[in-house]
């Protein structure tokens, strides 16, 4: 039979038709879906035996107690601790996403060596013996050079065992650039510092407080140590006490507040001082507490009435008035501040007038006030021996300038540092050491860091993962999570005691990763002379039970020490501190109209660590979709610019530009646009780069007049259509 | 006397959650996805496909700077009983994949029944279903935290808040083993409850008097369950839904957005319920 063009395309449409009306296509189909739904790709976990392993977290300085799931050797959830001093079962969102830090692909799984350009990602895997090899040859060429002083370490801490080793490698070193990375700490150091004349820290009775007023505090934002901070929140629900939160913005403190006072940008300082003033004048204080009352009152009523600071501030004077009464009425009234999560130093001023309303109230070192808490200081390790080279580079002045000259009163300057690196030092740095940190996202005008990271010859970092930081890195000496190391965290984040918590290894490395305790000890240990004698340790273990001494057995046991009874540094306060400037938001008015004020939410991580994926998937589609991150702002403030919702806007401030989406608030000051603070990553996976906008780059430090820490709350800025 | 086996009376597991103290943290709805093997993407920015079994809804009074205010709102299943466990779900499923069980007042899901229709995504008035539009991936390595307890779901299957079911198996095999007649309050909680930290949450059965929950929610059977504490009430009351999830609010704006009220109306109020 021929097959000719016509009956050839006869026989394929009457097949294909035939087909068609046969059952088959619709069968397959539907064979195929349930076939692929088969495939066994959806995991199986497998089960075992359920046992629970108590630790610490130390994701967040918040030190929360947490008791994690095992099947076998696998853990499978991580819950609050019951009981425990600080969270009592609660949890947060941070701390139920740790298996995913602790399993996810962002890990670095190996010491590494950079063999690409820098930033380009190439790396060639290296042993521990190699890495240290590497890090040892490097600093011990340098240190022979005399040059010692020109190796900085910066660290999110510098409280617990760990930082303490790397502090103390640094001494014995010669460096005197340790720094510790920025937060409110500083600010409520150098605050406690003036006021109370001793070192120490506030801590806040908040649970037995009934009146709370706070400037910016986040509250329920993560500030503090955020599992306490919601269950004092929901006592006060119970226990009907009056909440006031001053802010531009409705943030989720604000709306859980009693009372929202919305204020000018950057001036709450002066609402404190104005308070203070209505106190003072009407004789409502309680001065047995404080000194230097007499020349401060009179400075404080000529500068301050309630007029003048209603016009700074934007806060009606009758409200000032009431907030006055409202905080004098009370019996146990308790002022805090720090902005958001306290991410940012912040000034002096500010810290110290929100501490002297709580002097001038009575309420220092007793039930439901604050207290002036001493540091904690269980490291009684004798000083480390340094040698000729080592007291040589210690004379050096440090990189960032910090506790001389005009920054005298401060201890580190993290914000000083990109400026330091960038020629404005006193020399070149050669190393920069990284641990438990991520500079190049979370400092201020990222862009200036990055280029002072480029001038670094020479970075190593100790990063469990893969942020920012390490990837500008030219060694990468990976830590274990905290779930896979024992560490001492002591617990700051503004606790009314002492504690210290116990992490401890709840599942063995996942990877080839080495305790930083033991990286630092190896490294010293290697080399030798008065470096190595500094470090009598065998490994970190031994150190970390040596040092806790008698404590050591409680912790083992209970997860948890605790010193309820609390030595105040000092009892009487000495009003100063407050004469000050205030502090400006950088750029012209005129150029920029608007103020840009970043804001933090507890479901988007601030600090070193990057948002879990479980988190951002909690982030709402008004803050990130897609790509884009949201900027806020009043519905007024975006019309004016011709925008509306989703409309997509260029944002530039004097540091820079960026192209983001419109979420109109009513909950925000017209005039004021917010940003969401940590996002904008490029460094990670996909579940987190490259999601939003990274505020820093937007914003650039401001130094606090008395202390050289960065007190920038915001800065000017302009919104256009795109 | 005829003897008659003796039965437990049913439980009705039921939520009491506390929007006044709800800070919109999120905890609640982590705390669901890592106890549940809930899967997430890479990009979870589009809500209308991303699987949350507890969702925080952000609500506003809808007034101008400086009278905003807001709240947040977790809403899981809310474990309909309808009339007779008559719930908008169970009653259009064609596979009877979920199910009202009368011995705990929980709405089951089996995924290996559900064949994906989603007539029980449009039947439900709470958004609480979801729809499993690809197979659940977990980047390299991070299948190690899956829990055996609950079962990773398919392609093509909905999914939604079981009040962590196999928490209550858990439990009761526990109570068993120790004797009990009754599971213990404390024995069984649902993971969001558990991590709450502000303790917003009350989680137990409404139908037991020493449960807190039901000392807060105070049902009134006469009255379809509504509750007799004066700050509560249920999402979309009216409809009869007869949800086992209660909210409370010291805010009358707050109680009003849980239904759809006509201007004229009273909140809370109910008008004549159509069956």
């Amino acid at each position: 039979m021929k097959v000719d063009r016509r009956s050839f395309l006869s026989f394929v449409i009457g097949g294909a038709a035939g087909t068609a009306l046969s059952p088959l296509p619709w069968k397959l189909i539907d064979d195929s879906s349930i076939w692929s739904q088969m495939w066994p790709w959806t995991p199986v976990p497998p089960d075992g035996e359920v046992v629970y392993e108590d630790s610490t977290c130390s994701l967040c300085p918040g030190g929360c107690g947490i008791s994690v799931r095992k099947v076998d050797n696998r853990a499978v959830k991580i819950e609050g601790k019951k009981g425990h001093p600080v969270n009592d079962g609660g949890i947060c969102i941070l701390g139920l996403s740790g298996l995913q830090l602790l399993y996810g692909p962002t890990r670095i799984k190996t010491p590494m060596k950079r063999i690409g350009e820098r930033g380009e990602g190439k790396w060639r895997k290296i042993s521990w013996d190699e890495a240290t090899v590497i890090l040892t040859e490097k600093l011990t060429d340098i240190r022979n050079r005399g040059e010692a002083h020109t190796v900085a370490a910066i660290a999110e801490s510098d409280s617990g065992t760990v930082p303490a080793l790397l502090q103390r490698f640094m001494t014995a070193y010669g460096s005197p650039n340790f720094i510790r990375t920025s937060s409110q700490v500083d600010a409520d150091e150098l605050a406690v510092k003036t006021l109370f004349g001793a070192t120490g820290r506030a801590g806040f009775d908040l649970e037995n407080a009934d009146y709370v007023l706070s400037f910016g505090a986040g509250l329920v934002d993560g500030w503090g140590s955020p599992v306490r901070m919601f269950r004092a929140g929901s006592l006060w629900k119970e226990k009907n006490v009056a909440v006031v939160q001053v802010e531009p913005r409705l943030s989720n403190s604000a709306a859980k507040a009693t009372r929202w006072v919305p204020i000018n940008p950057g001036t709450e300082a002066d609402l404190a001082l104005g308070i203070a003033a209505v106190l003072v004048s009407q004789n409502m204080v309680d001065t047995g507490g404080v000194s230097g009352f007499g020349s401060w009152k009179s400075d404080l009523l000529s500068n301050y009435p309630t007029q003048k600071v209603s016009q700074t501030t934007g806060v009606a004077a009758d409200v000032i008035v009431d907030l006055a009464k409202g905080f004098a009425k009370a019996d146990r009234p308790l002022a805090l501040c720090g902005r958001g999560k306290g991410l940012v130093a912040g000034s002096l001023r500010e810290t110290a007038a929100v501490y002297a309303l709580n002097a001038l109230a009575g309420n220092i070192n007793r039930t439901g006030g604050m207290w002036a808490v001493p540091e904690s200081d269980y490291i009684q390790w004798p000083k480390a021996a340094t040698d000729k080279l080592a007291s040589a580079g210690l004379r050096q002045p440090r990189i960032d300038g910090a506790g001389a000259g005009r920054y005298a009163d401060s201890r580190y300057l993290p914000n000083r540092l990109a400026d330091g690196v960038n020629g404005e030092g006193p020399y070149p740095l050669q190393v920069l050491l990284v641990a438990g940190a991520n500079p190049c996202h979370d400092l201020p005008d990222s862009k200036n860091v990055r280029a002072a990271f480029a001038r670094i010859p020479f970075i190593v970092s100790f990063s469990s993962f893969n942020d920012e930081t390490s990837a500008m890195a030219d060694l990468l000496l990976p830590d274990h999570v905290y779930l896979e190391r024992y560490e001492d965290v002591p617990v700051g984040a503004g606790l009314a005691r002492q504690v210290i918590g116990l992490s401890r290894p709840v599942v063995s490395a996942q990877f080839n990763t080495r305790h930083l305790g033991e990286t630092v000890i190896a490294a010293a240990r290697a080399m030798g002379g008065s470096i190595a004698d500094a470090f009598p340790w065998p490994d970190y273990e031994t150190c970390l039970e040596e040092t806790l001494g008698e404590k050591w057995d409680t912790l083992m046991e209970t997860g948890v020490w605790v010193e309820n009874d609390i030595d105040p540094v000092a009892d009487t306060v000495r009003l100063a501190g407050m004469d000050a400037p205030a502090i400006q938001a950088e750029g012209d008015v005129d150029r920029f109209p608007l103020l840009l004020v970043p804001y933090d939410s507890i479901r988007i991580s601030g600090g070193t660590i990057g948002d879990p994926p479980f988190m951002i998937k909690t982030v709402a589609d008004t803050v990130i979709k897609g790509k884009d991150g949201f900027v806020e702002v009043n519905p007024q403030t975006a019309s004016a610019a011709g925008l509306t919702e989703g409309d997509m806007a260029t944002l530039s401030t004097p540091r820079g530009e960026v192209r983001v989406r419109i979420h109109l608030f009513e909950g925000i000051k017209p005039g004021v646009a917010a940003m969401a603070r940590g996002l904008g990553h490029t460094a990670y996976d996909g579940y987190l780069a490259e999601k939003g906008v990274n505020v820093n780059e937007l914003i650039g430090p401001v130094e606090d007049p008395s202390s050289g820490h960065d007190a920038a709350w915001g800065i000017r800025a302009k919104l256009a259509k795109a | 006397m005829k003897h008659e086996q003796q039965h437990n009376p049913p439980m009705k597991y039921g939520m009491a959650i506390d929007l006044d103290k709800c800070t919109g943290c999120g905890a609640c709805m982590v705390a669901c996805m890592s106890e549940n093997n809930i899967p997430f993407r890479e990009d979870e920015s589009d809500k209308l496909v991303s699987i949350s079994w507890m969702s925080v809804f952000k609500l506003t009074n809808g007034k101008a700077f400086p009278d905003t205010e807001i709240c947040y709102l977790p809403r899981p299943c809310q474990h309909c009983e309808g009339h007779g466990g008559h719930s908008p779900c169970v009653s259009v499923c064609p596979a009877t994949a979920t199910d009202y069980s009368a011995e705990t007042g929980i709405v089951s899901q089996i995924y290996t029944r559900c064949f994906g229709c989603r007539y029980c995504m449009g039947a439900c008035p709470y958004h609480a279903r979801y729809f499993n539009w690809w197979d659940p991936v977990w980047p390299e390595g991070m299948e190690k935290y899956l829990s055996p307890n609950v079962s990773p779901r398919m392609r093509g299957v909905v999914e939604k808040c079981s009040f962590c079911f196999h928490r209550y198996q858990l439990a009761k095999n526990k109570a068993y083993l120790n004797d009990e007649r009754t599971v213990p309050e404390a024995a069984y909680q649902t993971a969001c409850t558990q991590a709450c930290p502000a303790g917003a949450i009350v989680f137990g059965d409404l139908n037991n008097p020493a449960h807190q929950v039901h000392q807060i929610v105070k049902p009134d059977p006469r009255k379809g369950n509504k509750s007799r504490n004066p700050r509560a009430f249920r999402l979309l009351e009216r409809l009869g839904t007869n949800p086992k999830v209660y909210y409370l609010s010291s805010r009358e704006w707050v109680r009003r957005a849980g239904d759809n009220y006509l201007a004229h109306e009273k909140t809370g109020q109910v008008s004549n319920v159509h069956h």
